[in-house]
Formats: structure tokens, sequence, C-alpha cells
């Protein structure tokens, strides 16, 4: 993606318009020919220092604008350029219905074979109303559950990778029980006897990031997110208007370094300067060998090992205190 | 509520109960033996009510009750006994949260609204002759939210109903995740999942009652996990809230939507069932899955904190 072409985002524009700047000053030093060199370099400099503290300095309402950037590399982009040569598709449920919003398929990593399903989010009006915005419906579970069942059978890695504001809260999704199915993938998937690696590149909400989330490394890019609630949600409920969103995205402590820290992920994976989108390509190399080591790591543990594994990763999280008699 | 207040409670009922029929009664006083019934509008005595086993009489109402009124429900005869067990845990409260209100200050609230320490009672039972491992939630503490203790106790639970071979019955009431423990609540729907998980291989048996109300990460996790899966009458049930599908969808729900029997009609539930029938079910569904893999009851003896039942079925001594 041409720089130009790059949607700012509300905090970068201070920032942007001292680049503009700049270029403005260089463009006049060469029409009027005057010796702005020094002016220049000094402005450079003063750019990259005024960069460096924005984006290591960004506040969690910030963090969540890039990880939702509509620029931002999605799921279908990312297998793209992790596995160029190979991608075929498994579609539906095999019950009448093909979900868009949950994607899976094969792909070659290195040329290993892995099962990768992933939450969609479209480019654009039309693509995210044909994904329904990364909102799956039971269905898409379901078909899921299918993929990583097939998976197990082969003896197939699994990679999950998630971008999702939730499942969809919609009337046939109650009515075709996305409780149950969100409730059965967590279930089932803690029992494969396959790796099982996820990767959440963008926001990672509630239960309907669970139904695809239950690994035994997950990895969040640096800006992703992985929440209880959407900051909008928790902010309308708790402080009863959505207006606080930043104060909520703050205290829910949803980032990549928060989740690290409670030792829930295995890793972060670094990003270009400013998020993704900037450098789509670059984000894409660190993924790929992000998921190759992580797959590296698990491959020559057994079924039972990696099961248990897995299901010891998720026994040790929750935040109790005790009185022992 | 430790077992010392319950008794407490009971004697407390019991001594109001006859100073009324000497009308030695404030207005006030009196006021607290009537209840009214916000479905049909009739007003009930306190004590009918109870040994209705708050049921309202006149129309069928089943009002939303809490873990003291389900376990005198559960416990009618004079042989039935709960044993709790994890009755000390708490919330280490993991994030420091702070909305509008410290976490902190928002539990101890709870805890002196409900007199429970967190949403959940959990601990092994013996009802109607049958062993099982029982727990109940408690929508009147933070609106029944499933945090770290919850999922804990369920997980603790579940082990110890796969180590004892006991089934294992659980009452779910919540609005969700409790979103002040963040991600800590949100992978307490993996925890549970994935122990229901051991005992779905253990070829244990799971009833999952869900009564009013059941929502969230509840219901997509333990709620919908039972291999028999059981509504009690009147309860809603859902995933994502009902105004927030209205809001998402620009279109007004049907009034039944997300109601016990709305499920039964979509085939999310086994049975919608009401609260009057529900012990008799559970026992004879332990037993016919009891005898059918050919084991004897488990034997188990009560341990410390044993609630004892309360010897008429129903009593309406318990607290209101
Ligand atoms: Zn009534």
């Amino acid at each position: 993606m041409a720089k130009s072409d790059i949607q700012p985002l509300e905090f970068e524009k201070p920032l942007l318009a001292m680049e503009s700047k700049i270029e403005e000053l260089v463009t006049m030093s060469k029409t009027m020919n005057v010796d702005l060199d020094d002016e220049v370099k000094r402005l450079r400099a003063q750019a990259k220092g005024v960069k460096k503290k924005l984006y290591t300095n960004l506040s969690a309402a910030e963090r969540l604008q890039i990880a939702r950037h509509p620029q931002r590399p999605n799921f279908l982009e990312i297998v793209k350029m992790i596995s160029p040569d190979t991608w075929i598709e498994f579609h539906g449920d095999r019950a009448g219905y093909d979900d868009r919003a949950i994607i899976g398929g094969l792909i070659e990593l290195n040329g290993q074979p892995a099962m990768i399903v992933g939450t969609q989010k479209g480019r654009g009006m039309k693509e995210n109303l044909h994904h329904n915005f990364g909102m799956a419906n039971p269905e898409g579970y379901r078909k899921a559950l299918r993929l990583f069942q097939h998976a197990e059978k082969f003896k197939i890695p699994v990679i999950t990778v998630i971008d999702t504001p939730g499942a969809y809260p919609g009337m046939d999704g109650e009515q075709h029980g996305i409780g149950q199915a969100i409730a059965f993938n967590i279930r089932e998937m803690a029992r494969l006897r396959i790796p099982v690696v996820s990767l959440v590149i963008g926001e990672a909400s509630s239960g309907g990031a669970l139904g695809i989330g239950v690994a035994n490394h997950i990895y969040m890019m640096e800006y992703a997110l992985y929440t209880v609630i959407s900051p909008e949600g928790c902010a309308s409920i708790l402080w009863r208007s959505a207006d606080y969103a930043a104060q909520a995205a703050e205290a829910l402590k949803i980032g990549a370094k928060d989740l690290l820290g409670f030792g829930m992920i295995e890793g972060i994976v670094k990003e270009p300067e400013g998020g993704a989108h900037k450098d789509p390509e670059k984000a894409g190399k660190a993924i790929q060998k992000t998921l190759l080591q992580a797959l590296e790591t698990l491959k020559n543990l057994d079924g039972d090992t990696l099961m248990e594994q897995r299901y010891e990763k998720f026994r040790q999280i929750g935040a109790i205190q005790e009185t022992l008699a | 509520m430790s077992l010392r207040d319950w008794f407490a409670e009971k004697r407390n009922i019991k001594k109001l109960d006859a100073d009324a029929v000497n009308s030695k009664l404030t207005d006030k006083e009196l006021g607290e033996l009537w209840i009214h019934c916000f479905s049909c509008g009739v007003n009930i005595t306190k004590k009918e009510w109870r040994t209705n086993l708050r049921v309202c009489p006149k129309c069928n109402f089943h009002f939303r009750i809490g873990v003291s009124d389900r376990l005198e429900h559960l416990l009618a005869d004079d042989t039935d006994w709960f044993s709790e067990i994890d009755e000390t845990m708490t919330s280490a409260n993991p994030l420091d949260f702070e909305d509008t209100q410290k976490y902190t200050d928002r539990k101890k609230e709870a805890d002196k609204k409900s007199g429970l320490k967190d949403a959940i009672v959990t601990g092994v039972a013996s009802i109607g002759g049958e062993s099982l491992a029982l727990a109940i939630m408690d929508f009147s503490y933070m609106g029944g939210s499933m945090g770290s203790v919850v999922g804990e106790k369920i997980t603790r639970l579940t082990e110890r109903a796969l180590t004892d071979r006991l089934p294992l019955v659980l009452f779910s009431a919540s609005g969700g995740a409790r979103m002040q423990e963040g991600t800590f609540s949100l992978m307490q729907m993996v925890k549970t999942g994935s122990v229901l998980g051991k005992l779905h291989e253990a070829g244990l048996l799971y009833i999952s009652i869900l009564t009013e109300p059941t929502f969230g990460g509840v219901t997509a996790s333990y709620g919908m996990l039972g291999d028999i899966i059981i509504a009690e009458k009147g309860s809603r049930i859902g995933f994502a809230g009902r105004r927030v599908i209205e809001q998402t969808i620009r279109q007004k729900l049907p009034a039944d939507f997300q109601t016990a029997n709305y499920l039964l009609k979509y085939g999310q539930v086994d049975q919608v069932i009401e609260r009057s029938a529900l012990r008799s079910m559970l026992i004879d569904l332990i037993r016919l899955h009891r005898v059918a893999s050919g084991m004897e009851p488990t034997p188990l003896a009560p341990e410390k904190g044993k609630k004892q039942g309360n010897g008429s079925s129903p009593s309406g001594k318990a607290l209101v």
C-alpha cells in the first residue's frame, strides 16, 4: 500500500502535519534554491522523536483504533502472505449453511500442511457485509469444529486466527444455539490431540473469540486486544454510557502486554511502527515466523501431552483467595 | 450466608409468623409478611408463598430464587443433606478494577446484600438417596456474574465428581462473565468447559439446569454443556441480551423470545420444568443413569458445614 493511501487516525494527525511541513520545506528549498538542510535535519530529528514517543505511549483507546483500522491486514490477506502458493478452502457446516464470518482451509507453511481457521473482516462495506463484520453465527462455529476434527483425524496442526467483535447478536443465532455452539467448541477444542496455535490479529472479543480460541499457544499482534466484552459495551453497562469506552478499555487491561503479563498468552508479534497496515508485508513475515516457531515447538509432542498441556494452561487461570482451615 | 445464620434466620421467621398470629406486629412487619406477585398482581402471604416453593399459587409465576431457597427446596427430606466445599474462596481482584465504583466495594456490598462470598455455592449432597456434586449460582450476588471464583469452584467440584464418580448437577443463574475481572473471567469459560470435557470422557452424568436468568458466557460454556439440559419454567435464557439484539437487527423481537419455552421450541433444551417437579425429576434422572451403568449410589458422608434437610416437604421455614 502506498504510504499516501494510508488513512491516518485522529491521534496521528499532529505527527502527519509535522511530516508534511518538512516535505514542504524540502520542496521549497529546491524550487527557491535556498539551503534549508540544517532546518530540515533538525525538524526530521524532532519528528522522529515525536513519532517514537507517540507510538510507545499509546493509550488503550488508541491501540484499539489501530487494532480496528479499516486497512489492517485481515485473515484472508494474512493467509495469502504466509502461504502464497496453497489455500484450499473447506466450506460449510454440513447441516445447511456456510458461514462467511468464519472461514477455514488448508495452507502450507514451509512445506508443512496446516488447517487454518479464522474470523474474517472484509475490506470495505460490500465485503464486510458479506463476512458479517467478522461476527459468526452458530453454523460458523460448527464448521470450525468440523475442520478441527478433520485436522485431528489426519494429524494436521491447527492454526486459528482471531479478529472479531464477538459472535453475531441475532435472532437466528439464538434459535440455532449460539451459546451451545461456542460451549461445545470450547469443550471439544480442549480435547484435540493435535497442536493448536492461535493468533489474535485485531480484536478478540468475548465468547465469540473463544469458540476458536482454545489453543496450546496463543500469540497476539502488538496492537491487538483480547477482552471479555467490547470497551463500548462495558462502558455502557458499568459507566452507563458508551462515551466512557476509553476508560473501560484502560480498566479492562486488554492489551497484548497485559495478557502476556497475566501468563495467558505465549508471545507478542511485533508490528511495524504505528501498526501492521503501515507495512503489511513486514507484518506478514513476522506472523509467519512466529507461527512456524510455535508449530516447531509443539511438533514432537504426542496427542495426550498436547491435550494435557492445553488443559493445564487454562486450568491455572484465575485470581482467588482462600482461608485455609 | 453461614450455616449458623441460615438457621438463625429460620428461627426468626418462625417467631415472626407466631407474632403475626398474636397481632403484635407493626405495619412494617406486617408488610413483610406479604408478597406481591409482579405477574398477576395478587398479594400472597409469605408463608403460603414459601410453602409453594416461591411460586405464585394464583398464576404459577416462578419467582427468582437464590442459593438458600434452592437448597431448602432440594433438601426436602430428613435424610437429605448438603455439604459445602471451598466455602472461603473469594476473588483476588486481578485487575484492581474501578469503574464508577471500586470492584472491592461492589463486592463488599454484594457480600452484605446476599450473605454469600461470591455468586456460587458448591458441594456434595445426598438427595432422595442419590449422591451428587451440586452447584447453585445466585443472581443476587453481582448479577450472578462468573469470575475467577465461580470458574474455580465449578472446576474443583467437577474434579471432585471425577474422583468420587458422582453425577454433577449445576443450577445456572447469571448475567454472564464478570467484567470487573476482564480476561480472567473470560478464560473461566475455557476452564469450566474443558474440565467438563474430562467429565464427559469419564462417562459421568452432567445435568445443567438453567434458571432465571442465564446469559452470556455462562450460557456459552457450562450452561449449554449438560448431557441433559433443563430449563426452569419462566426463565429467560440466551447468549446476547435482548436489547443488544434489537439494536443490531433493528427489529422488534417476539414477546416470548429467549424464554424457556422459546428455547424448547427451537430444540435447545430437553425440558421446561416447573419448580415443584424439579427435585423428583433430578432424583429420577440420576437414578436411571446410575442403574443403567450398574452402579450403586456412591456412599458419601456429610462433612463439616453440612446442611440438613427440613423433614417436611416443602417446609416454609427458611430465609425469605
Ligand atoms: Zn401471580
